[in-house]
């Protein structure tokens, strides 16, 4: 064992730390002895000097909510108004027994568990002496009989706040959308300091692409407050600055027509003014309420609008993916034109069906027996189905895409409220990279009837639609007309007016496709004639049926075979008048049979409704 | 052989117990009404104690032998644990002070509190005391290291107390008084250099300390609204739940790092001295063990833990009462906070196994 080589003196070592620990003790004793004298000098001597202070200290600084905006449609319709609405809020600090306090209140107010529920919640939330909504939206009845027996409610307040509302309900739920309570994802994209008071926030639609202008800016106050913290003056007062009104391009009046027209249907109506991209009418139907959602709906009725098989919270017209059936051969008679793949004049023979070279499968005509000997614009007016397998096969899918992707497909058309989705213009390469499988010839002929994986939404039919009518000019859809200051009355103009020109396009090629779409809806041949019947003016419209459902090769397609979820989408897409366009229309009916039947009829009341001053149409 | 209670077969000391204890009692007390009244904020603080204190018990169990050959290794991780910060740290407040691990959230600074003081133990403890000139290098080195690496955090108040930790094992182990007061020159002289290195809110932490009225409701504002709170409370307080310093939000950062000021308020100097009295109680339970045991190294290790321990005390009632520069050093047991309170209750679970196993070896 190897021998220490220093020495230890472990009883000296000891003594030392001792020595060392007992000078230790000393100091703290010393310093706390610091500290006690410091603290009787402030604690004692100097009491009465802090007491005074501690009874001024009672300047605090509160922030005063801007109002918010209000939205006006074109037609001078409120869309979304603030209302005074009645709370019924406890002090908790003034209230002896809560539980007790409640059970009794009920007897008085309608209570129910869920108000309970939120009311712990909020309370854990906040300060003793700041007051917590057990009740929102109190009724007059209930504020009456509050009001008698309010001596007997120590701290229990009924409070008139503004309160969002929604006139218009369900039929402008997707349009204007609605405000909710702020909540932490919110409060990370909102500035603290310009929120501090304010309790809703946009949530969709106008009110949350306009948050920024609906909001204004938050004010406030300097305040002397009692020891319980309640204000007994106002010292000095920075005003807030309310929030600008919104006017919308949506006319109202039209809106109603089309929101009738879908009645009990699923689907989706939008129209614009093909000039400008100015959004007329936007019906996803069914809608929803919105006045619930903006105190916290109940988890019931929540759970019930999430479940519903009819989707009434998606927004269709931005969300809802189609595929396009026959709305899509005029975009691409309009590509076969400019590529030099047809010539007007070129007929191709329909006898019902189409295979490809060397092919076993046969396409089907939905005519059984074809149409006979065809030109571009005797295919889209009957809408042959042969004639664009054939166009679509000698495009290819690399110019069908092309083409597509010019027209707005595939993409966001950028209309100014949020949740829009691209939809697909399919190409081999988009197959090689999500299946990775090659693109097989068969899907190039589908395409030309606008089946396969083609998918669009409503917003870009009636984007493609209006470019069609401007002859190349793609304009942006948009919602939002103007600003104005409440107050000072001053407008700030919001129309987004920027458009793009398409990139092929020869005007010559335009008036051969337009002028097929108006012999569709004026021609004793077109799929849509029972809709032109007795107009003054001239449309230019194209059915389309989306089928839903794979029928085998000899099988026919009966209506009533097939369950209702899987039976056709019924479209149509118009403009009018033809000559001089003022609307554009894109419709789809969910499960609605044929365009021509179903679609077609609604286009008619919407362009007779907007173009012969508000007068309805009879048929 | 003698019976073994149950706290002896445990490794607790039960006056010490009592006394960490009673302080848990005060501080959940306070917090109460700090807080707001908030029952959660309680909740979760007295879930914090339970771990603390089972943390506490289950070192205990650990033979001081046994923790100083660990006391170098556990001092390196402290060292890892603060590089680890400063470079994938979570920033709170404005400082790099917490490691994310998931379940928690953990602050490396604070484990130094009690990693450094073993590693100056196990160094001074191997050789004879007082200490060669090459062994106070090495521990300068020692703790110089964990400081510049929690003031680059930046986190001054608790740089400051980890120093203060290793200057006290320095202390106790017989470094002479004229090389302690040398050292203290120095830093002293160095002060306008290490000015050099604040930043800018430190600064003006220290030009408010030496006058708070310049800037009332800038920087200067949690000193005097302390003070105001302090000096309202009087000789009996307003009573709990009724300072309205505090409760009309005058008072920040009131359930931190100025609970104290929520305490003078409420409870007023009799409070205070009772509270100084369970502290001082806890501290001498400390000190008497450093003494009474026989090892070098668990004199050294307990003694430097209880002195830390009155200087985190000391450091943030000085602060508090505006005696001191406002250095965010939390009050021990009482200011909210998990790992503060983990790593206190794992010392004392270190001074508890430290006494208890004494007495085995001795038999």
């Amino acid at each position: 064992m190897p021998i220490d080589f220093f020495f230890k003196d472990i009883v000296e070592e000891s003594r030392l730390v001792r020595r060392r620990v007992i000078c230790s003790t000393l100091l703290i004793l010393l310093l706390m002895l610091l500290v006690i004298a410091r603290l009787v000098h402030l604690q004692v001597i100097d009491h009465e000097h802090f007491i005074t202070l501690s009874q001024n200290n009672r300047v605090k600084i509160l922030p005063i909510p801007p109002i918010r905006g209000l939205i006006y449609s074109r037609d001078g319709v409120l869309l979304a108004d603030n209302q005074p609405a009645f709370s019924l809020e406890i002090i908790p600090e003034q209230a002896d027994n809560l539980d007790e306090l409640i059970r009794r209140l009920s007897r008085i107010v309608s209570v129910q568990d869920e108000d309970i529920a939120r009311f712990r919640r909020l309370l854990n939330e906040k300060r003793r002496f700041e007051s917590v909504p057990l009740r929102f939206n109190l009724s007059e009845y209930e504020v009456a009989r509050f009001a008698v027996d309010r001596h007997l409610f120590p701290g229990v307040e009924v409070i008139a706040r503004p309160y969002r509302r929604y006139p218009l309900r369900a039929d402008t739920s997707h349009v204007v959308g609605y405000v909710g309570r702020i909540d932490e994802n919110d409060m990370e994209r909102l500035d603290k300091s310009n929120y501090a008071g304010t309790i809703h926030v946009g949530k969709f639609g106008a009110e949350r692409a306009y948050e920024k202008l609906l909001h204004g800016r938050v004010g406030h106050q300097q305040v002397e407050v009692n020891a319980q913290g309640r204000i007994i003056r106002v010292l000095e007062r920075t005003p807030p600055e309310p929030g600008k009104n919104i006017h919308l391009t949506l006319d109202v009046s039209l809106q109603k027509v089309a929101v009738e027209a879908l009645q009990d249907k699923r689907g989706a109506i939008i129209a614009i003014d093909p000039n400008n991209g100015e959004v007329l009418a936007l019906v996803s139907s069914p809608g929803y309420d919105p006045n619930p959602f903006v105190n916290g709906i109940d988890a019931g009725t929540y759970r019930a609008l999430l479940a519903s098989s009819d989707t009434p919270l998606i927004n269709r017209v931005l969300q809802g993916k189609y595929p396009p059936g026959s709305t899509i051969k005029p975009f691409l008679g309009v590509a076969a034109l400019a590529y030099g793949v047809r010539g007007s004049d070129e007929t191709i023979w329909c006898p019902g069906w189409y295979s490809l070279k060397g092919g076993e499968h046969r396409y089907r005509d939905w005519k059984k027996h074809g149409h006979g000997y065809m030109n571009l614009t005797h295919a889209i007016m009957e809408s042959c189905d042969v004639y664009y397998y054939s166009l679509a096969h000698e495009l290819g899918i690399k110019r069908i895409h092309e083409a597509l992707s010019d027209f707005g497909f595939g993409r966001k058309t950028g209309i100014d409220i949020s949740g829009e989705l691209p939809g697909l213009v399919p190409s081999s390469e988009w197959k090689r990279k999500v299946y990775n499988q090659p693109w097989f010839p068969g899907e190039t002929v589908i395409a030309g009837i606008g089946q396969g994986s083609i998918l669009v939404t409503p917003i870009q039919l009636v984007t493609a639609t209006a470019s069609l009518a401007n002859h190349g000019k793609v304009v942006s859809p948009h919602l939002a007309h103007e600003a104005r200051n409440p107050i000072t009355g001053e407008v700030t103009v919001l129309e987004n007016n920027n458009f793009r020109r398409m990139a092929l396009y020869e005007p010559a090629y335009w008036k051969i496709v337009t002028g097929a779409m108006v012999d569709v809806v004026h021609s004793d041949r077109g799929t849509a004639r029972r809709s032109g019947l007795g107009t003054p003016y001239r449309i230019a419209g194209k059915t389309g049926t989306a089928q839903l459902f794979g029928i085998a090769q000899d099988e026919e397609y009966k209506a009533g075979d097939v369950p209702e979820e899987l039976q056709d989408h019924a479209l149509f897409i118009a403009y009018a008048p033809a000559d001089t366009p003022k609307i554009a229309v894109a419709i789809i009916v969910e499960n609605g049979g044929s365009g021509s039947k179903t679609a077609a009829p609604i286009a008619r009341r919407l362009f007779d409704h907007y173009l012969l001053n508000n007068r309805t149409n009879a048929g | 052989m003698e019976e073994k209670t149950i706290a002896g077969r445990l490794h607790v000391d039960v006056s010490l117990l009592f006394g960490l204890v009673v302080l848990c009692g005060i501080g959940l007390v306070v917090l109460y009404s700090a807080g707001g009244q908030n029952l959660q904020i309680v909740l979760r603080q007295s879930i914090h104690m339970v771990i603390a204190l089972v943390v506490m018990i289950a070192i205990a169990q650990v033979p001081p032998a046994q923790l100083e050959r660990w006391s170098l290794w556990i001092y390196f991780a402290g060292l890892l644990l603060l590089v680890t910060v400063l470079v994938t740290g979570y920033t709170g407040k404005g400082a790099q002070r917490w490691l994310d691990l998931g379940l928690f959230r953990f602050q490396p600074s604070e484990f130094m509190k009690l990693a450094l003081p073993m590693g100056l133990a196990w160094l001074l403890a191997g050789r004879t005391l007082p200490p060669a000139t090459g062994r106070i290098f090495v521990s300068c080195f020692m703790i110089i290291l964990p400081v510049v690496l929690i003031a680059r955090q930046p986190d001054l108040g608790t740089a400051l107390l980890v120093a203060i930790a290793g200057f006290f094992v320095l202390f106790v182990a017989g470094v002479s008084w004229r090389l302690m007061g040398a050292m203290t020159a120095i830093i002293m002289a160095s002060a306008p250099v290490l000015w050099h290195f604040l930043h800018d809110y430190q600064r003006r932490r220290i030009v408010t300390f030496l006058n708070p009225e310049l800037d009332p409701l800038g920087a200067g504002y949690h000193t005097i609204q302390s003070k105001i709170a302090i000096g309202s409370g009087g000789l009996y307080g307003k009573g709990w739940l009724n300072g309205t310093q505090s409760h009309l939000d005058f008072l920040p950062e009131r359930s931190t790092d100025f609970i104290f000021a929520v305490f003078c308020e409420e409870f007023g100097l009799m409070g205070v001295l009772l509270l100084m009295a369970v502290y001082l109680f806890v501290i001498f339970r400390g000190l008497t063990i450093a003494v009474s045991v026989r090892q070098l190294y668990g004199k050294l290790l307990a003694s430097g833990l209880i002195l830390t321990f009155f200087a985190c005390i000391f450091v943030n009632m000085g602060m508090v009462t505006g005696q001191l520069p406002v250095v965010g050093v939390p009050l021990p047991l009482i200011s909210i906070g998990g790992t503060s309170l983990v790593t206190l209750m794992a010392a004392f679970g270190v001074l508890m196994s430290i006494n208890t196993h004494r007495r085995m070896l001795s038999e």
